[in-house]
């Protein structure tokens, strides 16, 4: 198995930190795992994008321009990446901010409003937690025990007290996530 | 017992410096590598080993610092990025002139000028054919993976100070930022004895130890150079570290290191899909670089494409390496760009036309 995912939005959503939360999951079920984060002029432009790869194997590239998973969440991921997905592969997005919906007729595309759910909850700051519990409602490569022990390893000692709060956050994004397209 | 951990590849090299038992790193900030110098202060090895972390005025005075280090046969390493290793070439000549090892890292961005701080491979001339004046070389290693980042510093150590020449880390940016699954070695104590050649103060019953690059005497300077040249055809001999993958059958190779052999990988397997025999070699050391290995698979292969992220610079190499025998040609992004798998199997198969034509 080898799960290729990019993870896309604006600097600030939390988007290489659930990168980083999914590479650390891979680990605690020993699969191999590589994070290669957008930097410099791109970040500094705003947007952030990071390409996690998930595998039992080896891995050879982790620089690559197609995708089995494309988790968007601004405008200009969609339009930057929306075409990178493999087909048959899946496209996730959170529907605030985006003008134009996702077009492919060949992919499976999911919705899961993680900006209005985040406004919700106790901690605004769950909004990646929550998309990537809708993530994993569709692809469980990774166990939920396995994430929170990920979360355990990628934030601070200090932070650990926000574990139940990301847990309930993860476990919300797998209720509201829905499918807009299935193939 | 190795521990385990996901780093960046920068991160990776710093804390393999510490456990490598280095006694100092002097260097100077600049992306994308600043990181190594952040994760040493962050990470305090005067406390844990007594290692010595200092951030210098400028990379001029990190390399002599570094010069100053290494001839007291301390483990001294420093790291930069391609500006910042220009300008550290005037001492990496002393070094090797001084016969001093050292480790340097050049986490490559793209030139020339300052360029960009996204990756790039085009420093290779520089690293691999001395860089600054003189006839010398530097023993240059270049890993493709964080593992591979954290595993050369304890090796650039143990070469340098076999051979007493400087030895070079050159990697990028994009194995500099990215994280992986690295396993750590144990925590190695600091040297407590000393080569015989530093400079740690003369005692009654020894000659005194001079570190020096100048001899005025041409015949001395001549004789100093045959010397140092030996060490040069004593590693090719010895020293050569390349990967061979799937080239039992190739009748096409691609060849490339660091990045570029990752992406590499998988434009193999994808052109495998299509119905291509290809392999790849992968040079580990590029000086010496792998000429025996390419000269072989010049009798074997059809051609070969060095896939670089330059203009082509080992593909000189290549083609010295097989001397004629085999077409090769070259594919390769500038500027920052990485080249996709799928456009390098594009490059490989557009070869492939133009060998059947002709």
């Amino acid at each position: 198995m080898t799960e290729e995912i990019i993870i896309a939005g604006f600097g600030g959503q939390g988007v290489l930190s659930m990168g980083k939360i999914l590479a650390y999951s891979g680990i605690m079920q020993e699969q191999e795992v590589s994070w290669m984060p957008s930097y410099g002029p791109e970040m500094r432009g705003g947007t952030a994008n990071v390409t996690v790869i998930l595998s039992d194997e080896r891995i050879s590239s982790p620089i690559i321009n197609k995708f089995d998973t494309a988790i968007i969440l601004n405008q200009q991921s969609m339009d930057k990446f929306e075409n990178s997905v493999k087909p048959g592969g899946m496209l996730i997005y959170d529907g605030n901010g985006i003008s134009r919906h996702p077009e492919r007729k060949d992919i499976n595309i999911y919705r899961v409003d993680a900006a209005e759910e985040a406004a919700k909850m106790e901690s605004a700051r769950t909004f990646n937690m929550i998309v990537l519990g809708g993530y994993l409602k569709i692809k469980p490569l990774v166990k939920l025990e396995n994430v929170i022990k990920g979360l355990a390893e990628s934030l601070p000692e200090r932070h650990h007290s926000l574990i139940p709060v990301n847990e309930k956050a993860i476990l919300r994004g797998m209720d509201i996530i829905r499918p807009v397209k299935e193939l | 017992m190795k521990e385990l951990k996901l780093m960046k590849g920068n991160e990776a090299i710093a804390e393999a410096a510490i456990r490598a038992g280095a006694d100092a790193y002097f260097g100077y900030p600049i992306t994308p590598q600043s990181e190594i110098l952040e994760y040493l202060m962050l990470e305090r090895p005067y406390e844990r080993t007594g290692m010595i972390v200092l951030q210098a005025e400028s990379e001029v005075a990190a390399i002599n610092m570094v010069y100053g280090g290494a001839g007291c046969g301390r483990k001294v390493i420093t790291s930069s990025s391609s500006p910042g290793i220009s300008l550290k070439q005037e001492g990496l000549s002393y070094m090797a002139g001084a016969e001093l090892p050292c480790l340097v890292v050049n986490v490559v961005r793209g030139g020339p000028g300052l360029g960009t701080i996204q990756p790039s491979q085009s420093d290779y001339f520089q690293a691999v054919k001395g860089g600054g004046h003189g006839d010398y070389r530097l023993i240059v290693l270049a890993p493709q993976s964080v593992q591979e980042m954290a595993d050369f510093v304890g090796l650039g150590f143990d070469l340098a100070f076999k051979y007493r020449n400087p030895a070079m880390i050159l990697t990028d940016g994009a194995l500099g930022q990215m994280m992986e699954k690295v396993w750590l070695d144990e925590q190695k104590p600091r040297l407590k004895d000393f080569p015989s050649w530093a400079t740690t103060g003369k005692s009654a019953d020894r000659e005194r130890n001079i570190i020096t690059s100048l001899d005025l005497d041409p015949l001395k300077q001549e004789k100093h150079n045959f010397n140092i040249q030996a060490k040069y055809k004593k590693m090719k001999e010895d020293e050569v570290r390349f990967e061979m993958i799937e080239c039992d059958d190739a009748e096409y190779i691609f060849v490339a290191y660091g990045t570029s052999a990752r992406i590499c990988q998988k434009s193999v397997q994808l052109a495998r899909e299509r119905g291509i025999k290809a392999g790849l070699l992968r040079p580990i050391t590029l000086f010496p670089f792998p000429e025996k290995p390419l000269k072989e698979l010049g009798r074997q292969v059809k051609g070969m494409l060095a896939v670089e992220m330059s203009t082509g610079q080992m593909v000189e190499d290549v083609m010295l390496a097989v001397n004629g025998r085999v077409g090769v040609e070259h594919f390769g992004r500038m500027g920052g760009v990485i080249p996709s798998p799928d456009e390098i199997v594009v490059a490989l198969e557009n070869m492939i036309k133009k060998i059947s034509k002709s």
